[in-house]
């Protein structure tokens, strides 16, 4: 048996892709020491000049990403926390997004932008623990969200021979999940979801790490009801399909989301159920507050992230 | 009038000693798991943060770093509380919603640590642009690493500093490295010579050496004082410890053992003070007791996680379900 880690399934899918195609390269700060798991080794192997360690500067180096993909690279840019997204957001938002579009479908952008440790971290206080999916998913970025070392290596390594940008949040709280691999590492496509639990009494939508506490939870309320658990896998476009479809045999849906409350994926994925399914008991969410800051102290910190416990309740109040 | 605790050369080999110190006990609060998420270390750079700081007035103002303990000791703040903060308690210095890479005391003039590398200076511009509006003499002091050199929003804040001519010390503590990243193969041109673009007198001093530190944050100081606009320092300095203490966790090896030892043996602490063995003890004494503080100190209540979101008192809705 061999145990496949998250951060490994990241690093082999990269190494994979670099090996294929020689327009793969990757950007980031300590890529060549590999600090932040995504690149352990790969600089060895494929060199400095394709694994390229750059200066503090990430709306340079995120920007220069466009500029080599226009000509024809595939770059991977590395994200050493999710709060640097805040600082590119320009840069992806408003020029690797448009590019296509506003020049008339001249341009592709195939841009990935990987950030190995989303969310919290333990101690990393406010402006590190952020999980600001939502804001990519609205402006219309492909946004992905694995939570499983195969779904890790699969999304990956389709977000890289994606023409379009695609930013892939790798959550802290997934980073440690170990798998026993058996078959082989396969592209998993973008826009699928998955569910990882059939059941018939209530759907639980649960995104990146939270789908091993949503398995946790329906297992343990295996004798209460029937759970099944959806793993969007992909946020945005978030595959409908599979939503209607597990809703129609259920009819009841919890979604947990380790995001802010207001405006947030959980609440696209009720609205979309609101007005594509009939449910049988209105639906509920587990998320962070509205605006959530998560505060230095773990209990403070814990206090604002979703736990079993409200899920619990939370499926408990849709099956009344 | 300076900060009375670094007024003489006692007092800043005293303060130096102190983040020396506290850097080690938190070293080993980090290793035993008291302290979560660990710490940047300051050790073998105190020599700026003290320097710096003996040229300020205690109503002068700073914006410091992740790597941030000196520069708050430095100003003053008080090492029980900030070692409250590491544990997240709330006799912390923002009561445990900070952490290390936060540490504030606005009562000091500490407009906080940060986590994001280059954030202060425009922060440090914008307090001293307004200060100066309103009559008031502070100057404020913005510290950040060589790393910081290669953000966009650094150029940016040196420009608007040049163009208002805000009272503004920018404190370049290149220590050679950003995390793994040789600063020689990162920055192009010079630190001195990005300042000198914009307009700002600047000048490279020897980070180990706390009165050169100190003579020439003096001169910065009293240009930004009489109006003469901003200044950039750049102190030469090391880290002697890893980047973050997580590092210990890889096996890295951007830095030849042979040049940590040859920045150890130009310790700013090394000292021919006669007082020096005495000051050792009474700071030995005044961490113990802000150890004990800390460790005394109350862990928060869940219920008050959402608090201070909002200075406006408006409370956000919670994330459980209905
Ligand atoms: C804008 C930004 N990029 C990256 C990081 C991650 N990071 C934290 S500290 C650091 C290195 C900073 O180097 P430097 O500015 O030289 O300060 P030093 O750590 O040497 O004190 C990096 C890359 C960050 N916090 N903010
Ligand atoms: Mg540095």
């Amino acid at each position: 048996m061999t145990l496949l880690s998250y951060a490994k399934a990241m690093n082999r899918a990269l190494a994979d892709a670099l090996e294929a195609d020689p327009a793969v390269c990757v950007f980031g700060e300590d890529v060549g020491a590999g600090l932040a798991g995504l690149t352990p080794g790969l600089q060895q192997r494929f060199g400095a000049g394709r694994v390229v360690d750059v200066p503090l500067s990430e709306q340079a180096f995120t920007s220069a990403g466009i500029g080599a993909a226009l000509n024809g690279m595939r770059p991977v840019i590395e994200l050493q926390i999710p709060s640097l997204l805040f600082l590119v957001f320009e840069q992806l938002a408003n020029q690797a997004h448009k590019f296509s579009l506003m020049t008339g479908g001249q341009a592709r952008v195939p841009l990935t932008v990987v950030v190995p440790g989303s969310g919290s971290r333990s101690g990393w206080a406010g402006q590190h623990s952020d999980h600001p999916y939502g804001l990519f998913a609205h402006v219309g970025i492909k946004t992905l969200a694995p939570a499983t070392p195969t779904d890790a290596y699969g999304l990956l390594s389709s977000a890289i021979r994606d023409d379009d940008p695609v930013v892939l949040f790798a959550p802290a709280g997934a980073l440690g999940v170990r798998e026993d691999v058996t078959a082989p590492l396969v592209p998993v496509p973008i826009g699928a979801a998955r569910v990882h639990r059939a059941g018939s009494d209530v759907t639980v939508v649960a995104v990146g790490h939270l789908v091993h506490q949503a398995l946790a939870v329906a297992e343990e309320l295996a004798g209460e009801a029937s759970v099944e658990v959806l793993d969007p896998r992909t946020l945005y476009p978030l595959d409908r399909a599979a939503l209607v479809e597990s809703l129609g045999r259920t009819g009841r849906l919890v979604v947990v989301d380790d995001s802010n409350r207001f405006a947030g994926f959980a609440a696209e994925v009720l609205a979309v159920a609101a007005e594509e399914c009939r449910l049988l008991a209105p639906p509920r969410r587990v998320t962070r507050p509205d605006g959530a800051v998560l505060p230095f102290a773990l209990a403070l910190d814990r206090a604002l992230q979703p736990d079993a416990e409200q899920l619990r309740d939370a499926i408990r109040a849709v099956l009344k | 009038m300076s900060l009375p605790h670094l007024a003489d050369p006692a007092g800043r080999y005293r303060t130096m000693r102190l983040i020396r110190s506290f850097e080690e006990l938190a070293l080993e609060w980090v290793r035993s798991g008291l302290v979560v998420g660990g710490t940047h270390p300051y050790s073998g750079q105190e020599a700026v943060a003290v320097g710096v700081c003996a040229a300020l007035d205690p109503a002068d103002q700073l914006t410091s770093t992740h790597r941030g303990h000196g520069h708050v000791l430095a100003k003053g703040a008080d090492p029980g509380r900030l070692l409250a903060e590491l544990l997240g308690r709330v006799g912390g210095l923002n009561g445990g919603r900070g952490g290390s890479m936060h540490a504030a005391d606005f009562s000091l003039g500490i407009l906080g640590a940060n986590g994001i590398v280059g954030a202060g200076a425009p922060i440090a511009v914008g307090a001293a642009w307004a200060a100066q509006r309103r009559g008031e003499p502070t100057v404020v002091a913005s510290f950040f690493g060589d790393g910081a050199l290669n953000q966009g929003v650094l150029l940016e804040s040196l420009n608007l500093a040049s163009i208002w001519r805000a009272p503004v010390v920018f404190v370049c503590e290149n220590n050679g490295y950003a995390t793994t990243l040789p600063a020689a193969s990162a920055v192009g041109g010079s630190a001195c010579g990005r300042a000198a673009a914009f307009g700002i007198p600047a000048e490279t001093v020897d980070g180990m050496d706390v009165e050169a530190v100190r003579a020439a944050a003096g001169r910065a100081v009293e240009r930004a004082r009489s109006g003469g606009g901003p200044s950039f320092l750049e102190c030469l300095t090391y880290r002697f410890e890893a980047h973050h203490t997580m590092e210990r966790r890889f096996r890295l090896s951007y830095r030849a053992a042979e040049e940590v030892a040859s920045w150890r043996e130009r310790d700013p602490l090394a000292t021919d003070l006669p007082e020096a063995a005495a000051i050792d003890l009474e700071v030995a004494e005044l961490l113990a007791a802000a150890a004990g503080f800390a460790l005394a100190s109350a862990e928060p209540d869940p219920a008050t996680a959402t608090d201070h979101l909002y200075a406006s008192g408006l409370r956000p809705r919670s994330g459980a379900a209905l």
